[in-house]
């Protein structure tokens, strides 16, 4: 044993560690491959397993607050689907739901409208040119997302920015009501997501070929019809990509609501933040947040798929 | 190439462009201005940055968030390297789809959800095996590498995905065992690559919020925890101050980086050109 560890111990370690490893039947190659795979599986699978268990337990005042209902130390309640029945009966979940689906909805389609021309035209400016300015897209993005919500504060108040602005211009008498109503939240959601609008639609844009414009420009079709059936198509992947990046985060928001929608603002993630932080009802908010990720798991399938295509596409 | 764009199109890029930065142009000014409120302009003051900088709440904030966001961006890289190379290069093996999944979930899921899951995970381990005890710096920072690591991973696969592989062989043939390959060949011609790698991780950790304040416990409160708990109050004149910092740092660093980054890529362009020339 001690000649084994000495003989050991004059080899590099490196080669050690190959030495063990082959020992244990570990290839390097499934070693590459099981620790990141192992970490995620610890903190990326099994924290939802555990959200999942804790949504079907009862809340109570005690420490952790509720009774699990399977595994070591449980006490089974009646109701299984205690929680997710006071999901459907509760208006105030289910406006929390529809509310949040909406906002994000309706800021995925403005990203959108002013993303593409914007995505457009960046691709199509001279190589100079178009660095700078996606430079100028993604710096936003290296800000703090904290600090570009908040900058919406000082100008969206009732003596904000705006308003100031607007009446020592004459425009308005009386100050605009925009702080802490949904219009702040779209303005707040739009102007932080915008970025990741641009950014998917524009890597697909620049790749186009644009001889099939040419051609069909010589072929006698009108540039407008031209951008409709040859590039709006053709920028698909990218519409869908920006669409879903924006739309499924934007859904579960929680810091802009808190910020800019005001006390009355009821969105789903800020509703999954108030029943664990506030109410201390762990199993509520557990049930909130599955149905949440019920919601969001054909969004996010359908991202990875393109992800998958768009990584292998280069190839 | 370059074909003439439209008055729609550069009306609305300029429309756009004065909409992203508009918002910051309005903070920095206003950082600026000697009235306490955001109201009125009462002259220019810089009255409000040593306010900021001799705030001890604020200088142990930023201390925290810098030792949080650099070792989670450490961490980060070296799994999300691995992700990165194991996605790339090994295209068949069991278990792969569910691999690629769960890399590239966090990077949409919204971040109550990766929270909550979080926060009930150490709680549900600390009832299991007593650790860990309170959250803390240890916890954030586990929760901060996890979501980083796929920003990291995605830079990496794309890295990896083109990378000319008869290097690698080269080194092999002339009897490179695999791990030396790897740290004389492959890492040193990626390492740009883990380099932005790690910078995104870092700033990312430096940005979050929401799931700092699921995972984080009393002592070692963020930077952005700090501000989210005094602009919850209100518009404040020392954020105004803090944020100027910010967006002063940044845009130096991100602009410097770019400057560099054109530079050797030219030069990397005018060497091939030498080397085709010399060739003929």
């Amino acid at each position: 044993m001690a000649t084994d560890t000495t003989y050991q111990g004059s080899l590099p370690l490196g080669r050690q560690l190959h030495h063990i490893a082959m020992k244990l039947g570990l290839r390097p190659r499934t070693a590459v491959i099981l620790v990141p795979y192992l970490w995620l599986m610890l903190f990326f699978v099994a924290p939802f397993l555990i959200v999942l268990k804790i949504s079907f337990a009862q809340t109570i005042i005690a420490q952790p607050p509720y009774t699990p209902m399977f595994g070591p130390g449980s006490v089974p309640h009646e109701d299984l689907l205690l929680n997710y029945n006071r999901l459907f009966d509760d208006l105030l979940y289910i406006n929390a739901y529809w509310s949040s689906l909406q906002l994000a909805f309706t800021s995925t389609v403005i990203c959108l409208l002013i993303g593409y021309p914007m995505a457009y035209g960046i691709a199509r400016c001279a190589p100079t040119t178009r660095a700078l300015l996606l430079l100028a897209i993604i710096l936003p993005f290296w800000t703090s997302f904290l600090i570009r919500v908040y900058a919406w504060m000082g100008i969206l108040g009732k003596e904000g920015v705006l308003n100031n602005t607007l009446q020592a211009l004459g425009i308005i008498d009386a100050p605009l009501n925009i702080l802490y109503t949904p219009v702040a939240m779209y303005i707040g959601i739009v102007y932080t997501y915008l970025p990741f609008m641009i950014l998917p639609l524009y890597a697909n844009l620049e790749k186009m070929d644009l001889s099939l414009l040419e051609a069909a420009q010589d072929l006698g079709c009108r540039p407008w019809k031209a951008f409709c059936v040859i590039t709006i198509p053709l920028s698909f992947p990218g519409i869908i990509a920006g669409s879903l990046l924006v739309f499924i985060p934007a859904v579960g928001e929680y810091v802009i609501p808190e910020l800019l929608g005001g006390p009355n603002a009821l969105m789903i993630g800020r509703v999954v933040y108030n029943e664990f932080a506030q109410n201390r009802d762990w199993p509520m908010s557990a049930a909130v947040a599955v149905a949440i990720l019920l919601l969001l798991v054909i969004p996010i399938m359908l991202f990875q798929y393109f992800q998958n295509k768009a990584q292998e596409a280069p190839k | 190439m370059s074909s003439r764009l439209s008055w729609f199109i550069l009306l609305i890029l300029v429309l756009g462009f004065a909409f992203l930065y508009g918002p910051m142009l309005v903070l920095i000014t206003y950082s600026f201005n000697a009235n306490k409120l955001m109201t009125l302009w009462g002259g220019f003051s810089v009255r409000w940055y040593p306010e900021l900088l001799t705030d001890s709440q604020v200088l142990n904030a930023a201390k925290n968030s810098f030792v949080v966001a650099s070792v989670s961006a450490t961490f980060a890289t070296v799994l999300g390297t691995m992700a990165g190379y194991v996605l790339a290069r090994y295209r068949k093996f069991r278990g792969r789809l569910p691999f690629s999944g769960m890399v590239t979930a966090p990077l949409v899921m919204p971040e109550v959800i990766t929270g909550l899951s979080l926060l009930l995970l150490f709680k549900q381990l600390d009832t299991w095996f007593g650790w860990p005890r309170s959250m803390g710096f240890t916890t954030v920072i586990l929760a901060h590498i996890t979501f980083c690591m796929a920003y990291v991973t995605v830079v990496m696969q794309s890295r990896f995905s083109t990378f000319d592989i008869s290097l690698e062989e080269a080194a092999q043939d002339l009897g490179a065992r695999p791990l030396k390959t790897f740290l004389v060949i492959t890492l040193p011609i990626v390492a740009p690559a883990v380099i932005s790698g790690w910078l995104l991780a870092f700033t990312i950790s430096l940005d979050d919020l929401v799931i700092t304040l699921f995972t984080n416990g009393p002592g070692s409160g963020t930077l952005p925890q700090l501000i989210f708990s005094k602009v919850r109050r209100g518009v404040d004149p020392t954020i105004n101050a803090l944020a100027t910092i910010i967006i002063a740092v940044v845009s130096t660093g991100v602009i410097t980086s770019h400057i560099l980054m054109t530079r050797a890529e030219r030069r990397r362009q005018r060497d091939i050109q030498l080397a085709l020339q010399s060739n003929k």
